[in-house]
């Protein structure tokens, strides 16, 4: 996502939501055109094999292609009234070939069969004209041709079902509850999203999927008048690969503790009454005192520190360079991961990479090159095993199939390495919550993602939170602020040495991850259960102007 | 779509407007041509052409708005979209906030932001700039990554009530990180202009490489407080965060570093050191913008910081007649006046001190103090007796443009600076401020 997008919207009052540009995403629409299926997908098939013969006849060695409608709604409210209802489609067809050993694409709205294999021209006229600033060829993991299947997200409730005026309902009932609790400003959010999306390349597949994502947030602010002051507290939702069935919770959902957490389906009038509440605290909270602390941190706060610190880093463009110039490179060179002994963290920590786990945002059944997805290690007993790829990388780290890590944001743009669900896994040995906690002398027990800032190869990182609860000899003993902790990742990860069971695991997850130039946005999940970190160096952020 | 000049345009939008049988009725469209070019590891790695527009009609009944968009300009497509923002609009929940739309408006003269050459670029151009740059990477034995972008385009709106008001503008942009073949040191370049031949890639390349091979080795020092020379590619990113918090509504509703107690705001008071000064200028020869914004409303020459003290916030049109004021927009772009002096002056002029050339992963800490974190990267040295010693690991900060604005010791002269954050632009003049606040120290490189 560009930032200055995020800045505008920051500017709406969204504050910390992070959300797109609203007209990036397609045409605005009448909502009742998001139940339409879309065009035939045979009509789908006949119009991708135009794509592929057009480029094959004009000398492409490999071609594939993407035909994607993208369905967007979101639904944004502040205090007593509806900001915005937004209603998106974009539809149309990218192109990507190998010609003389180089990629080119090229995308159009135009879905007909002419402006189709002009576009596929267009794309091998590319990669021929780029051919020669290529160093070497490219060289593609065999992928196996899959004849025509299908995937969709296994969801209960299509989002797109739902009116407007029921999610507007909700929103206004959520302000409502936070405005009753003394809040002065409440900005709250629906957004779902439907790639319907249709691939086919000259290996022989023809891939037909239906993905589903939904995120419902909000974020409560209370000022105080005299002192100028004032504190916000976020949701503590997630954005999931799931249909309207997340806002549907049952007491199994509810994870019990300082403050009522989720797992697999949320309650979002319970969390903003509790956010209210949480405001009220954070106003009248202790000032951290800067040292050394033993970190609990909770999944809804550790999925960021994952995706920063164990994701980005593992992902195999950056560990080649192709993000220097933007994203940046990774610490987490080759030769450590041939050594066979680079400890990343300590022996408890293994971090999976995942492509399949349902409610998450990564799932799919193939990725946007028709890989067949699935699961690996990556950080195994602490030991770094393994690294993100795609088909033109895989014989970098010796595979002979790619991982299946492929994505573009829309097929206006073109695919690249994008990351999957990377999740820490739960402790083997049985660990509640509260036993952590009372084994910890001096800590801080963070809840909810908050301030995050890494460095261009994911060395050094700072993170803050929502709430912060202090622990002394074993006990909560009441709310700080001004917290912020900073370490080194391989430090950090090294001092791990307990992780609650898996009774205790949820997922968390980014909605618009940003990665490329130009920028592309990417959703993928990281779950974990709560874990312990000892020694972390904790600053103090509070400053005058 | 095509790129309409302004005649072209006012043709379309009068045919729009007819149409419609909303009490009010507004039309934008605007139209972009837009390529690029990626490489990475001293080989193209991707690249793209895009031709994106859209016509925008917005319609209204009473206070019930409606906004439908269509990328087709035959007579029967226009009408549709009239339409189909009317009844959105019929359907749509009465917006206590709404304002009906401009009447004609004053607008002065057109900038000069858009460039004939700038708009002739096309992929050979591109692939030509790239392999120039690549020529000097591998001369000098180093490893490339970079990024060329350019684009022409136009927007043009016209309403019920008699406004009109047309823009075109030409954009290119080139970022190059360059690293060393062992890893050890990185160097960085980036410009953006309205005339392409302003673009000096030789000199650019050139730069980086300088930095990549001079970054090589870094000593480590002890994170604290230090004066820094912040080269304006670093300083765009923490004060561009100042201008975009100067919003009036969150001020006044208390959610800004520009609120205080008793429901009072900061305007008009000294908040920064007498040298700094903050304006926009859409007709600035360096960096030409649009005369008019979004909503219509004429973007004129204004004073966001005056001699330290907060000189103006900007509203939207409801927060303006709610309060009864001036409703002045955001500005598209910001200059920060400086001084005379070099980059290479204000090292010379430097006893002990670090100097910064770039900033990076720029996130909020504390909305209320404007404290920003992020860290140095691709190149930061040591300066001692005016001279650069060494170059140094690189370095989280935890900082706020506010108190570092208050801490200026020197401005340079200011230069046409791009975000490597946000993309924005800004004349930011190289500055030496004391008592920066670094927090810890990181092994990237």
């Amino acid at each position: 996502m560009k930032r200055k997008d995020f800045i505008q919207l920051s500017a709406m009052g969204l504050g910390a939501l992070v959300l797109p540009n609203l007209t990036a995403f397609g045409n605005p629409v009448d909502p009742s055109r998001f139940l339409n299926d879309g065009i035939d997908v045979k009509l789908k098939k006949q119009l991708a094999d135009v794509a592929l013969n057009a480029a094959r006849a004009k000398g492409a060695t490999y071609a594939d292609v993407r035909i994607g409608r993208y369905l967007n709604q979101f639904v944004v409210t502040r205090e007593t009234r509806v900001q915005n209802v937004a209603n998106a489609e974009s539809f149309g067809v990218g192109i990507r070939v190998i010609a003389n050993g180089c990629w080119g694409f090229a995308a159009t709205n135009n879905v007909t069969k002419e402006a189709i294999a002009k576009a596929a021209e267009r794309a091998v006229a590319v990669a021929k004209a780029n051919s020669r600033v290529v160093a070497a060829p490219v060289q593609l993991a065999p992928q196996e041709g899959y004849g025509q299947v299908s995937w969709k997200t296994p969801i209960q409730q299509n989002a797109f079902t739902i009116p407007v005026k029921d999610k507007v309902d909700l929103l206004l009932s959520v302000n409502d509850i936070a405005l009753k609790g003394g809040a002065n400003f409440v900005n709250s959010a629906i957004l779902a999203i439907n790639e319907q999306k249709y691939f086919a390349s000259t290996d022989g597949s023809y891939i037909d999927q239906d993905i589903h994502r939904l995120f419902p947030t909000f974020t409560v602010t209370k000022t105080d008048r005299n002192t100028g002051k004032f504190e916000t507290r976020k949701s503590l939702s997630s954005p999931v690969g799931m249909g309207y069935e997340y806002l549907t919770p049952t007491a199994d959902n509810k994870v019990g503790g300082v403050v009522t957490r989720y797992k697999d389906r949320y309650d979002m009038l319970e969390d903003v009454k509790n956010a209210t509440a949480d405001v009220d605290q954070k106003l009248k909270a202790k000032s951290v005192e800067p040292g050394k602390y033993d970190l609990i941190l909770d999944p809804s706060h550790l999925w960021l520190t994952i995706h920063e610190s164990v994701a980005h880093p593992t992902e195999l463009d950056r560990v080649l360079g192709y993000e220097a110039n933007y994203a940046g490179t990774s610490f987490l060179t080759l030769d450590k991961w041939k050594s066979g002994n680079f400890h990343f963290g300590s022996k408890i920590v293994n971090v999976v990479a995942d492509k399949l786990q349902p409610g998450s945002l990564g799932a799919v059944g193939y990725d946007d090159e028709g890989v067949k997805c699935g699961q690996w290690d990556l950080i195994k007993d602490g030991v770094l095993v393994n690294y993100q790829a795609i088909r033109d990388q895989a014989h970098i780290i010796g595979l002979n199939k790619s991982q299946g890590c492929c994505y573009a944001q829309s097929w206006a743009d073109v695919q690249f390495q994008r990351m999957p669900n990377v999740s820490l896994q739960p402790g083997k040995d049985k660990l509640s919550v509260d036993d952590m906690i009372k084994n910890v002398e001096k800590g801080i027990y963070i809840i909810g993602d908050g301030s995050f800032s890494i460095d261009q190869q994911r060395y050094n990182f700072q993170f803050g939170g929502q709430t912060f609860y202090e622990i002394k000899n074993g006990q909560i003993v009441g709310m700080l602020k001004d917290v912020a902790y900073q370490a080194n990742t391989q430090e950090f990860w090294n001092s791990c040495t307990a992780i609650a069971d898996k009774s205790d695991y949820r997922l968390g997850g980014a909605f618009n991850d940003g990665k490329g130039q130009p920028g592309q946005s990417n959703a993928v999940s990281h779950g974990s259960s709560t874990t312990r970190f000892n020694g972390v160096n904790v600053i103090n952020t509070a400053r005058k102007i | 779509m095509p790129i309409l000049n302004q005649q072209e345009a006012q043709a379309l939008l009068k045919k729009v407007l007819a149409y419609s049988k909303a009490d009010e009725c507004e039309v934008i469209i605007f139209a972009s041509n837009s390529g690029n070019l990626r490489y990475a590891r001293n080989a193209v790695s991707t690249s793209g052409a895009n031709n994106t527009g859209s016509l925008i009609v917005s319609a209204a009944f009473g206070k019930r708005l409606g906004t439908a968009t269509i990328n087709e300009y035959d007579d029967a497509s226009l009408e549709k979209v009239v339409r189909r923002a009317e009844e959105l609009a019929r359907l749509a929940p009465e917006n206590p906030e709404y304002v009906p739309f401009l009447g004609p408006q004053q607008y002065e003269k057109p900038s000069a932001s858009f460039n004939d050459k700038t708009a002739a670029v096309d992929p050979k151009f591109r692939a030509d700039i790239v392999e120039k740059s690549l020529s000097i990477t591998k001369k000098n034995n180093l490893v490339a990554a970079g990024y060329l972008e350019n684009n022409q385009g136009f927007a043009s709106m016209m309403n019920s009530k008699g406004l009109f008001a047309y823009n075109s503008s030409t954009g290119i942009s080139f970022s190059i990180t360059l690293r060393t073949e062992d890893g050890l040191g990185s160097g960085y370049a980036s410009k953006a202009y309205n005339d392409v031949t302003r673009l000096d890639v030789d000199k650019l390349t050139s730069s980086a490489a300088r930095k990549a091979a001079g970054s090589k080795n870094a000593k480590a020092i002890e994170p604290g407080k230090y004066t820094v020379i912040l080269e304006p590619a670093a300083a765009i990113v923490l004060i561009e965060n100042l201008v975009n918090n100067l919003d009036a509504r969150s001020a006044e509703e208390g959610r800004s570093f520009l609120s205080k107690g008793g429901g009072k705001t900061k305007l008009g008071e000294k908040l920064m050191d007498e040298a700094v000064t903050i304006y926009s200028d859409p007709w600035h020869p360096e960096m030409p913008t649009s005369f008019y914004n979004q909503d219509g409303r004429p973007q004129e020459k204004i004073t966001w910081v005056d001699k330290g003290a907060i000189k103006n916030m900007y509203y939207s049109r409801y927060w303006a007649q709610k309060n009864k004021v001036k409703a002045i927009p955001g500005p598209d772009a910001f200059i920060m006046t400086g001084g005379t002096a070099t980059l290479d002056e204000l090292i010379k002029s430097t006893e002990k001190g670090i100097l910064v050339t770039r900033l990076w992963y720029i996130r909020s800490v504390d909305p209320q103090t404007l404290l920003y974190t992020g860290l140095t990267r691709d190149g930061t040295f040591y300066i001692e007796n005016g001279e650069i010693k060494y170059p140094v690991k690189n370095l989280r900060f935890n900082e706020s443009p506010v108190i570092m604005l208050n801490n200026v010791e020197a401005l340079g002269i200011p230069e046409r600076t791009v975000s490597g954050e946000s993309n924005g632009n800004a004349m930011i003049p190289p500055m030496k401020l004391r008592d920066f606040t670094f927090t810890s120290l990181s092994d990237a490189i």
